[in-house]
């Protein structure tokens, strides 16, 4: 290998990156991923451009990738010359004109805005973010760059330490890259856990010329948006894990398939495919080592049971993405039946630091058996949701408590709902387990790619497994029987359940039902299918019962089991409610209180949403019957010269 | 429309596993898969027209009538679900009178459900055309679709 080619490279982007670190300009960066855009990014970018533009001012205004607190987007940075990097979350653009006014010309940051400083500096009364509870517990080695570097930029990844780990690789013979990987412990981070040297090590032993790799980026289980993140915000850490996996499998193809609904993900990973051409780190001989990869990117069209690597692979090759039965193992007939290796999005991320820092190091995170880290989109009903990177092992409670904020509002944790529609929900007891791939397995859950959702006292966890189940019946590819015919009997009876039309002998039903669907099915989807099912019938079974028994939701989440009612003590006949409501089912007038049709009432909680708190008037209920007066009566004025007593 | 899906397709690279690219393409370019395309894919391809609908009817991106001026996507991911997506929909469902799946009657929205976007935290989630719109309640929904009017 031409180390020269490289060295030039990488010093040139270093020259690069401290200019911009020591620029006599003012920098500003935008978190515009998808998440920061959702939230309102681009009105905040175009305020800031017309900001700067109306006074004059020259800056660098840079577009990052998410750093992972989404529940503070839009996040803007602010770095002036020789000063320490404030990071400001919830932006909005009435916010722009004093931001850019004391931070940038007066060079005051705006500590009470501040979300904390980023790096290396202090500014007076702000903390550095990454001492801050949520990012404090956080170890961020597949994430490290996100939020930090223009993702469009392969320099600023260079200059960062990135193609180091391909460069270390490529002087190295493949068995002793291979031995690294699997000395570093890491394993698969699409779901399953397998050990991904020993994957690497079956498909370089395999017989046969031509060889694939494929990145595994059809990110499709609901509430899961790790890959997303990591393709926005560094896509070439994953495009670096690739050219190692190639080099040390062999092969000299890969693919990257990846879900039609990342648009912006996309986008960039066609920018850094196209830099990486430039810097000859894509063609016919990589840096001039004489090792030839070529990367294709494939477009998924929308089917979920195509991240199964046999469906995956079919899709790729243009047919119908369904699944087929293993063995042959992909190592030894994948794509185009050559051995093919398929890797998730974080496990190649993963490769290029392991390669770069070394397997010790990687493995000195986490736990015994689960080296590293793991990334989880923590989402649902916690106070700060966002993108988090986690050794392995951490337990629940911290994870929830500790980096999430506890439960949005103060509510009850019920339970947190990890693996998506192949995992589980597992409750209070389980807060202090460590997370790692055999404890939620043992507990009937899996680490899955990474989706965490926690769920309060006002999530029903029978209609969560309906949920499930409706999007699973709608995902199975149809081929083979117990997965097509049983996902559709499951969710049968739980949608009787969930109507409180339930019967006794419905649970040992679904029991056996979810046995047979995972027992019998061909691949993972229909296998792990009725984990959902499974660990709720486990942990709540109390909550079937009372659907089933009793007709009635403990959490009051079921629609066709609760009512709605409006208290005459407290309601104040403002009238709001009434107008919110879409099928008119609320009677009343001025200063009358309001009473809800519950023949009419369809249950939608939009009176409930916005009744002012003040007076929070409206009740929902399930199994019970609030005396209400039938129709509107004027509001007693009594009542209020007793609430405003005790103040005066 | 037979000789636009002609020349769409003569620009095109035809390598192994065209079949699903192509296919995006057509809708890239029309909005949906007009069953004129189907054949002329065929043809390009030396498959069969069932063939090609068999893959076409196997992914939930292609659609095969004529979608509305604007696309509504609601999410009803898990995060979405467990924070009311359920009731965005319905709302939308409501003021636009369509159905999840449907066009209004003017063509002006198409109506359809997503399992997830990957904007969990900002649930609940939804994307008008290019952009997405996130924290939503009723009342900013509605608000949203009377902008696209």
């Amino acid at each position: 290998m031409q180390t020269k080619a490289f060295d030039d490279i990488r010093a040139h982007a270093e020259k690069e990156w401290e200019a911009l670190e020591h620029s006599q300009k003012p920098r500003i960066l935008v978190g515009t991923a998808t998440c920061g855009l959702a939230a309102g990014a681009e009105a905040v970018l175009k305020a800031i451009e017309a900001e700067l533009a109306q006074r004059g001012i020259e800056a660098i205004l840079m577009q990052v990738g998410c750093i992972g607190l989404c529940y503070s987007e839009p996040m803007v940075d602010i770095v002036g010359p020789g000063q320490a990097r404030v990071c400001y979350g919830g932006v909005t653009p009435e916010m722009v004109t004093r931001l850019i006014e004391e931070h940038v010309v007066n060079g005051r940051p705006c500590s009470d805005l501040a979300l904390g400083t980023v790096g290396k500096g202090s500014a007076d009364g702000i903390r550095p973010l990454f001492e801050s509870p949520v990012l404090k517990p956080q170890v961020r080695i597949v994430l490290r760059r996100c939020g930090l570097i223009d993702p469009e930029n392969i320099r600023h990844y260079i200059a960062t330490g990135g193609y180091r780990g391909l460069a270390k690789a490529l002087k190295m013979s493949a068995d002793e890259v291979i031995a690294e990987v699997k000395r570093s412990g890491l394993r698969g981070r699409g779901g399953a856990g397998f050990p991904t040297g020993q994957k690497w090590e079956f498909c370089r032993k395999s017989a046969g010329k031509q060889k694939y790799i494929i990145c595994n980026a059809d990110e499709g289980d609901p509430g899961a948006f790790m890959n997303r993140s990591l393709l926005e915000g560094d896509p070439h850490s994953v495009l670096e894990g690739m050219l190692i996996g190639a080099c040390a499998i062999g092969a000299s193809e890969g693919y990257i398939y990846c879900r039609a609904e990342y648009p912006l993900a996309l986008k960039r990973l066609r920018i850094a495919m196209a830099q990486m051409e430039e810097y000859g780190l894509l063609g016919n001989d990589v840096l001039g080592s004489g090792f030839g990869f070529h990367l294709k990117i494939k477009e998924g069209a929308g089917a979920f049971v195509c991240g199964e690597e046999t469906a995956l692979m079919a899709s790729i090759e243009g047919k119908r993405g369904m699944p087929r039965s293993r063995p042959p193992f992909p190592a030894v007939s994948g794509l185009w039946g050559k051995p093919t290796n398929i890797n998730n999005v974080e496990t190649w991320a993963n490769t290029a630091a392991i390669m770069e820092n070394g397997a010790d190091w990687y493995a000195s995170y986490g736990s015994k058996g689960n080296s590293g880290t793991k990334t989880f989109s923590l989402v649902g009903k916690v106070e700060r949701t966002g993108l988090i990177e986690v050794p392995l092992g951490i337990t629940l409670a911290q994870i929830i408590n500790d980096i999430g904020g506890g439960m949005l509002g103060g509510k009850a944790f019920k339970a947190v709902q990890t693996g998506g529609p192949s995992g589980g929900c597992l409750g209070s007891d389980f807060l202090n387990s460590p997370v790692d791939y055999e404890t939620l397995a043992k507990a009937g859950s899996i680490v899955g790619s990474g989706g965490m959702i926690v769920l309060d006292e006002d999530t029903c966890v029978v209609d969560l497994a309906r949920y499930f189940l409706t999007f699973v019946q709608n995902e199975s590819c149809g081929k083979c029987v117990p997965c097509r015919v049983g996902t559709r009997q499951m969710l049968g009876i739980l949608e009787r359940i969930t109507r409180g039309e339930g019967r006794a002998e419905d649970i040992d039903q679904l029991q056996t039902l979810a046995e047979t669907v995972r027992d019998g099915s061909l691949c993972a989807l229909g296998g792990t299918a009725p984990n959902p099912v499974l660990t709720t019938l486990r942990y709540f079974r109390s909550e079937y019962e009372a659907h089933i028994l009793e007709k009635r939701c403990p959490a009051r989440g079921c629609q066709k089991l609760v009512s709605c009612y409006i208290l005459p003590d407290k309601c104040e006949g403002c009238g709001i409610c009434l107008k919110a409501c879409p099928v008119e089912a609320i009677a009343g007038g001025k200063r009358m209180v309001h009473v809800i049709d519950q023949v009419k009432c369809t249950r939608c909680g939009a009176c409930i949403d916005i009744c002012p708190p003040r007076f929070s008037a409206i009740k929902k209920v399930s199994g019970e019957e609030i005396e209400v007066p039938p129709e509107p009566i004027p509001v007693t004025p009594k009542k209020k010269a007793a609430k405003t007593e005790p103040a005066e | 429309m037979q000789e636009r899906v002609r020349q769409l397709l003569a620009s095109q690279k035809v390598d192994t596993g065209a079949v699903i690219p192509l296919l995006q393409k057509v809708q890239e370019t029309f909005g949906y898969l007009p069953q004129e395309a189907i054949g002329q894919v065929a043809r390009l391809l030396k498959m069969s027209e069932s063939e090609i609908f068999g893959v076409a009817t196997f992914y939930a991106q292609f659609r095969f009538t004529r979608p509305g001026d604007h696309t509504i996507k609601v999410c009803l991911g898990t995060a979405c679900h467990v924070r009311g997506g359920s009731q965005i929909m319905e709302t939308i469902e409501r003021e636009l009178d369509v159905k999840a799946g449907g066009t209004t009657k003017d063509f002006k929205f198409g109506l359809e459900r997503v399992a997830c976007f990957g904007s969990c935290a900002l649930a609940p989630v939804l994307v008008v055309d290019d952009k997405v719109y996130g924290r939503l309640s009723s009342g900013k929904t509605k608000e949203i679709i009377a902008q696209h009017q």
